[in-house]
Protein backbone atom coordinates (compact mmCIF):
# COMPACT_ATOMS: atom_id res chain seq x y z
CA UNK A 1 0.00 0.00 0.00
CA UNK A 2 1.34 3.73 -0.91
CA UNK A 3 0.61 6.72 1.21
CA UNK A 4 0.75 10.07 -0.82
CA UNK A 5 1.41 12.79 1.65
CA UNK A 6 0.26 15.90 -0.63
CA UNK A 7 2.35 19.54 0.11
CA UNK A 8 0.63 22.55 -0.29
CA UNK A 9 2.58 26.15 -0.42
CA UNK A 10 2.38 26.31 3.64
CA UNK A 11 2.12 22.68 4.16
CA UNK A 12 4.92 22.27 7.35
CA UNK A 13 3.92 18.46 8.79
CA UNK A 14 4.27 16.81 5.52
CA UNK A 15 7.52 15.33 6.45
CA UNK A 16 6.39 14.58 9.93
CA UNK A 17 3.70 12.06 8.15
CA UNK A 18 5.69 10.64 5.34
CA UNK A 19 8.50 9.64 8.23
CA UNK A 20 5.60 8.16 9.99
CA UNK A 21 4.31 6.17 6.56
CA UNK A 22 7.81 5.65 5.19
CA UNK A 23 9.86 4.83 9.01
CA UNK A 24 7.35 4.04 11.16
CA UNK A 25 4.26 2.08 9.81
CA UNK A 26 6.85 0.89 6.86
CA UNK A 27 4.78 1.34 3.71
CA UNK A 28 5.78 3.12 0.85
CA UNK A 29 5.26 7.17 0.74
CA UNK A 30 5.36 9.21 -1.63
CA UNK A 31 5.17 13.46 -1.18
CA UNK A 32 2.65 14.70 -4.05
CA UNK A 33 3.19 18.55 -4.91
CA UNK A 34 0.21 21.08 -5.20
CA UNK A 35 0.64 21.32 -9.13
CA UNK A 36 0.59 17.10 -9.71
CA UNK A 37 -2.64 16.16 -11.62
CA UNK A 38 -2.47 12.59 -10.14
CA UNK A 39 -1.81 10.51 -7.17
CA UNK A 40 1.40 8.71 -8.47
CA UNK A 41 -1.41 5.20 -7.08
CA UNK A 42 -1.54 6.54 -3.66
CA UNK A 43 -4.33 4.19 -1.61
CA UNK A 44 -4.83 6.59 0.97
CA UNK A 45 -3.74 10.42 0.76
CA UNK A 46 -2.92 12.46 4.02
CA UNK A 47 -3.58 16.80 3.63
CA UNK A 48 -0.80 17.31 6.33
CA UNK A 49 -1.16 20.44 8.93
CA UNK A 50 0.27 23.65 8.36
CA UNK A 51 -0.60 27.13 6.66
CA UNK A 52 -1.72 26.52 3.32
CA UNK A 53 -1.58 29.31 0.96
CA UNK A 54 -0.97 31.21 4.45
CA UNK A 55 -4.29 31.07 5.54
CA UNK A 56 -5.37 33.92 3.72
CA UNK A 57 -8.97 34.51 3.77
CA UNK A 58 -9.97 31.56 5.82
CA UNK A 59 -7.85 28.62 6.50
CA UNK A 60 -8.53 25.99 4.09
CA UNK A 61 -9.92 28.09 1.37
CA UNK A 62 -7.50 28.77 -1.27
CA UNK A 63 -6.12 25.32 -1.47
CA UNK A 64 -9.17 24.34 -2.44
CA UNK A 65 -8.07 25.57 -6.33
CA UNK A 66 -4.71 23.61 -6.12
CA UNK A 67 -4.75 21.31 -9.20
CA UNK A 68 -4.15 18.11 -6.94
CA UNK A 69 -7.68 18.42 -5.54
CA UNK A 70 -9.38 16.95 -8.34
CA UNK A 71 -7.26 13.93 -8.60
CA UNK A 72 -8.13 14.24 -4.58
CA UNK A 73 -11.93 14.16 -5.24
CA UNK A 74 -12.07 11.76 -7.84
CA UNK A 75 -9.89 9.45 -5.00
CA UNK A 76 -12.57 10.14 -2.41
CA UNK A 77 -15.73 9.98 -4.63
CA UNK A 78 -14.36 6.26 -5.74
CA UNK A 79 -14.16 5.32 -1.79
CA UNK A 80 -10.27 6.14 -1.66
CA UNK A 81 -8.88 7.33 1.91
CA UNK A 82 -7.83 10.80 2.20
CA UNK A 83 -6.85 11.82 5.91
CA UNK A 84 -6.55 15.46 6.78
CA UNK A 85 -4.71 16.61 9.98
CA UNK A 86 -5.33 19.94 11.06
CA UNK A 87 -5.01 22.19 8.17
CA UNK A 88 -5.94 19.48 6.25
CA UNK A 89 -9.09 19.43 7.65
CA UNK A 90 -9.88 22.60 7.64
CA UNK A 91 -8.77 22.47 3.80
CA UNK A 92 -11.43 19.31 3.96
CA UNK A 93 -14.51 21.29 4.72
CA UNK A 94 -13.75 24.17 2.29
CA UNK A 95 -13.46 21.06 -0.17
CA UNK A 96 -16.83 20.16 0.52
CA UNK A 97 -14.99 16.62 1.23
CA UNK A 98 -16.30 16.91 4.97
CA UNK A 99 -19.36 19.00 6.40
CA UNK A 100 -19.39 22.00 8.90
CA UNK A 101 -16.65 24.40 9.20
CA UNK A 102 -13.18 25.56 11.85
CA UNK A 103 -13.85 28.34 13.06
CA UNK A 104 -11.73 30.82 15.28
CA UNK A 105 -10.86 29.09 19.09
CA UNK A 106 -13.05 30.37 21.20
CA UNK A 107 -10.91 32.08 23.29
CA UNK A 108 -9.19 33.53 20.46
CA UNK A 109 -5.46 32.24 21.53
CA UNK A 110 -3.47 29.55 19.37
CA UNK A 111 -3.13 26.56 20.96
CA UNK A 112 -0.15 24.29 21.50
CA UNK A 113 -0.58 21.44 23.90
CA UNK A 114 -1.70 17.77 24.64
CA UNK A 115 -5.21 16.84 24.56
CA UNK A 116 -7.01 13.80 25.29
CA UNK A 117 -9.19 12.30 22.71
CA UNK A 118 -11.64 9.47 23.11
CA UNK A 119 -12.11 7.21 20.40
CA UNK A 120 -15.63 7.24 19.33
CA UNK A 121 -16.36 4.94 16.32
CA UNK A 122 -13.59 1.85 15.13
CA UNK A 123 -15.31 0.86 11.88
CA UNK A 124 -13.41 3.30 9.89
CA UNK A 125 -10.31 2.17 7.90
CA UNK A 126 -8.71 5.21 10.06
CA UNK A 127 -9.59 3.77 13.21
CA UNK A 128 -9.81 -0.11 13.12
CA UNK A 129 -6.70 -1.13 15.57
CA UNK A 130 -8.42 0.88 17.76
CA UNK A 131 -11.03 0.21 20.82
CA UNK A 132 -14.03 2.00 21.16
CA UNK A 133 -13.73 4.65 24.18
CA UNK A 134 -9.93 4.08 23.80
CA UNK A 135 -8.11 7.53 25.41
CA UNK A 136 -5.56 8.78 22.87
CA UNK A 137 -3.06 11.98 24.18
CA UNK A 138 -2.33 13.39 21.15
CA UNK A 139 -0.61 17.27 20.18
CA UNK A 140 -3.05 20.05 19.24
CA UNK A 141 -1.41 23.40 17.79
CA UNK A 142 -3.78 25.60 15.59
CA UNK A 143 -5.80 28.89 15.79
CA UNK A 144 -8.95 27.77 14.52
CA UNK A 145 -9.95 24.52 15.55
CA UNK A 146 -13.62 25.07 16.51
CA UNK A 147 -15.93 22.85 14.92
CA UNK A 148 -19.16 24.04 14.00
CA UNK A 149 -21.90 22.97 11.88
CA UNK A 150 -25.72 23.86 12.15
CA UNK A 151 -27.51 21.49 14.56
CA UNK A 152 -28.97 19.57 11.92
CA UNK A 153 -26.15 18.45 10.13
CA UNK A 154 -24.59 17.56 13.94
CA UNK A 155 -27.55 15.27 14.72
CA UNK A 156 -27.08 13.68 11.38
CA UNK A 157 -23.48 13.36 12.08
CA UNK A 158 -24.41 11.58 15.38
CA UNK A 159 -26.91 9.58 14.04
CA UNK A 160 -24.42 8.28 10.96
CA UNK A 161 -21.77 7.89 13.67
CA UNK A 162 -19.59 10.38 11.22
CA UNK A 163 -17.87 11.87 14.86
CA UNK A 164 -14.81 9.80 15.35
CA UNK A 165 -12.64 11.62 18.06
CA UNK A 166 -13.67 14.11 20.73
CA UNK A 167 -12.15 15.73 23.39
CA UNK A 168 -12.21 14.73 26.80
CA UNK A 169 -10.35 14.78 30.07
CA UNK A 170 -7.99 11.81 31.03
CA UNK A 171 -10.40 9.70 32.29
CA UNK A 172 -12.80 9.80 28.99
CA UNK A 173 -15.07 12.29 30.35
CA UNK A 174 -16.55 14.84 27.71
CA UNK A 175 -16.62 17.96 29.63
CA UNK A 176 -16.63 21.74 28.65
CA UNK A 177 -12.99 22.15 30.36
CA UNK A 178 -11.93 19.11 28.09
CA UNK A 179 -13.28 21.11 25.33
CA UNK A 180 -9.97 23.41 24.12
CA UNK A 181 -11.50 25.28 21.23
CA UNK A 182 -15.08 25.50 22.30
CA UNK A 183 -15.66 22.67 19.42
CA UNK A 184 -19.50 21.79 19.18
CA UNK A 185 -19.99 18.38 20.79
CA UNK A 186 -16.48 18.60 21.43
CA UNK A 187 -15.91 17.32 18.31
CA UNK A 188 -12.24 16.47 17.25
CA UNK A 189 -12.57 14.56 14.29
CA UNK A 190 -15.23 13.60 11.91
CA UNK A 191 -15.72 11.45 8.44
CA UNK A 192 -17.74 11.32 5.68
CA UNK A 193 -21.10 9.53 5.07
CA UNK A 194 -19.31 6.81 3.38
CA UNK A 195 -16.29 6.81 6.09
CA UNK A 196 -13.34 6.91 3.52
CA UNK A 197 -12.62 10.67 4.50
CA UNK A 198 -11.34 11.64 7.86
CA UNK A 199 -10.57 14.79 9.39
CA UNK A 200 -9.04 15.70 12.61
CA UNK A 201 -7.70 19.04 14.08
CA UNK A 202 -5.04 17.20 16.87
CA UNK A 203 -1.86 15.59 15.32
CA UNK A 204 -1.39 11.87 15.41
CA UNK A 205 1.83 11.91 13.55
CA UNK A 206 3.83 13.85 16.38
CA UNK A 207 3.22 11.53 19.05
CA UNK A 208 3.27 8.02 16.98
CA UNK A 209 6.90 6.70 18.38
CA UNK A 210 8.05 5.80 21.88
CA UNK A 211 11.49 7.27 21.27
CA UNK A 212 9.16 11.25 21.39
CA UNK A 213 7.77 10.59 24.29
CA UNK A 214 4.50 9.19 22.85
CA UNK A 215 3.16 6.90 20.62
CA UNK A 216 -0.74 6.99 20.91
CA UNK A 217 -1.42 8.17 17.42
CA UNK A 218 0.82 5.07 15.79
CA UNK A 219 -2.62 3.19 16.11
CA UNK A 220 -4.41 5.27 12.97
CA UNK A 221 -1.64 4.60 10.87
CA UNK A 222 -1.64 1.11 11.82
CA UNK A 223 -5.30 0.78 11.35
CA UNK A 224 -4.70 2.42 7.77
CA UNK A 225 -2.39 0.12 6.50
CA UNK A 226 -4.04 -3.02 8.05
CA UNK A 227 -7.49 -1.84 6.25
CA UNK A 228 -5.80 -1.68 2.92
CA UNK A 229 -3.85 -4.59 3.25
CA UNK A 230 -7.65 -6.28 4.07
CA UNK A 231 -8.85 -4.90 0.87
CA UNK B 1 -17.40 50.01 -11.89
CA UNK B 2 -16.71 49.15 -7.65
CA UNK B 3 -18.33 46.77 -6.18
CA UNK B 4 -17.77 46.36 -2.29
CA UNK B 5 -18.75 43.17 -0.30
CA UNK B 6 -19.17 42.58 3.15
CA UNK B 7 -19.00 38.86 4.34
CA UNK B 8 -20.24 38.35 7.98
CA UNK B 9 -20.74 35.26 10.26
CA UNK B 10 -24.53 34.03 10.32
CA UNK B 11 -26.41 35.85 13.14
CA UNK B 12 -26.49 31.91 14.72
CA UNK B 13 -22.55 31.74 14.98
CA UNK B 14 -21.49 33.06 18.20
CA UNK B 15 -18.21 35.50 17.10
CA UNK B 16 -15.92 35.56 19.90
CA UNK B 17 -13.80 37.96 18.20
CA UNK B 18 -16.50 40.38 18.24
CA UNK B 19 -17.43 39.53 21.79
CA UNK B 20 -13.89 40.17 22.85
CA UNK B 21 -13.89 44.06 21.32
CA UNK B 22 -17.05 44.98 22.83
CA UNK B 23 -15.58 43.97 25.85
CA UNK B 24 -12.30 46.30 25.25
CA UNK B 25 -14.86 49.18 24.11
CA UNK B 26 -16.76 48.88 27.23
CA UNK B 27 -13.44 48.69 29.48
CA UNK B 28 -12.39 51.85 27.62
CA UNK B 29 -15.53 53.57 28.90
CA UNK B 30 -17.69 53.69 26.28
CA UNK B 31 -20.66 53.28 27.67
CA UNK B 32 -23.78 51.02 26.33
CA UNK B 33 -22.23 49.24 23.18
CA UNK B 34 -24.23 45.98 23.37
CA UNK B 35 -22.86 44.27 20.55
CA UNK B 36 -20.10 43.70 18.35
CA UNK B 37 -20.01 41.26 15.70
CA UNK B 38 -16.95 41.19 13.27
CA UNK B 39 -16.76 40.86 9.34
CA UNK B 40 -14.48 41.55 6.22
CA UNK B 41 -14.70 44.19 3.42
CA UNK B 42 -13.55 43.40 0.12
CA UNK B 43 -13.54 46.69 -2.56
CA UNK B 44 -13.58 44.84 -5.76
CA UNK B 45 -12.81 47.28 -9.07
CA UNK B 46 -14.39 45.75 -12.07
CA UNK B 47 -13.02 46.48 -15.62
CA UNK B 48 -15.21 48.11 -17.97
CA UNK B 49 -16.58 45.48 -20.12
CA UNK B 50 -19.22 47.16 -22.53
CA UNK B 51 -22.75 45.96 -22.55
CA UNK B 52 -22.52 44.37 -18.96
CA UNK B 53 -25.83 44.50 -17.40
CA UNK B 54 -26.50 45.07 -13.95
CA UNK B 55 -27.78 41.84 -13.23
CA UNK B 56 -25.20 40.01 -14.80
CA UNK B 57 -22.12 41.97 -12.49
CA UNK B 58 -24.36 40.95 -9.68
CA UNK B 59 -24.83 37.37 -10.92
CA UNK B 60 -20.74 37.51 -10.72
CA UNK B 61 -20.24 38.53 -7.70
CA UNK B 62 -22.78 36.10 -6.27
CA UNK B 63 -20.68 33.79 -7.67
CA UNK B 64 -17.54 35.19 -6.05
CA UNK B 65 -18.87 35.40 -2.95
CA UNK B 66 -20.23 31.55 -3.11
CA UNK B 67 -17.33 30.01 -4.47
CA UNK B 68 -14.74 31.91 -2.58
CA UNK B 69 -15.02 35.31 -0.67
CA UNK B 70 -18.02 33.77 2.04
CA UNK B 71 -17.66 29.68 3.68
CA UNK B 72 -21.68 30.31 3.22
CA UNK B 73 -21.62 27.30 6.07
CA UNK B 74 -20.91 30.31 8.86
CA UNK B 75 -21.04 33.33 6.98
CA UNK B 76 -23.84 35.20 4.58
CA UNK B 77 -22.29 38.37 2.22
CA UNK B 78 -23.87 41.55 0.83
CA UNK B 79 -22.73 43.73 -1.45
CA UNK B 80 -23.46 47.09 -2.96
CA UNK B 81 -22.09 48.62 -6.62
CA UNK B 82 -21.24 51.77 -7.61
CA UNK B 83 -21.49 52.73 -11.19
Amino acid sequence: MKFGIVILPGSNCDHDAWHVAKNVVSAEAELLWHKETDLKGADCVIIPGGFAYGDYLRAGALAKFAPIMEPIRRHAANGGLVFGICNGFQVLTEVGLLPGALMRNEHLRFLSRDVFLRTEETDTPFTSELQRGQILRVPIAHGEGNYYADDATLDELERNRQVIFRYCDGEGRMTSEANPNGSARNIAGICNASRNVLGMMPHPERCSEELLGNADGLGIFKSIVASLARV
Amino acid sequence: MKATVVVELKPSVLDPQGKAIQHSLSTLGFAGVEDVRVGKLFRITLADIGGQTRDHVESQLRQMCERLLANTVVEHFSYTIEE
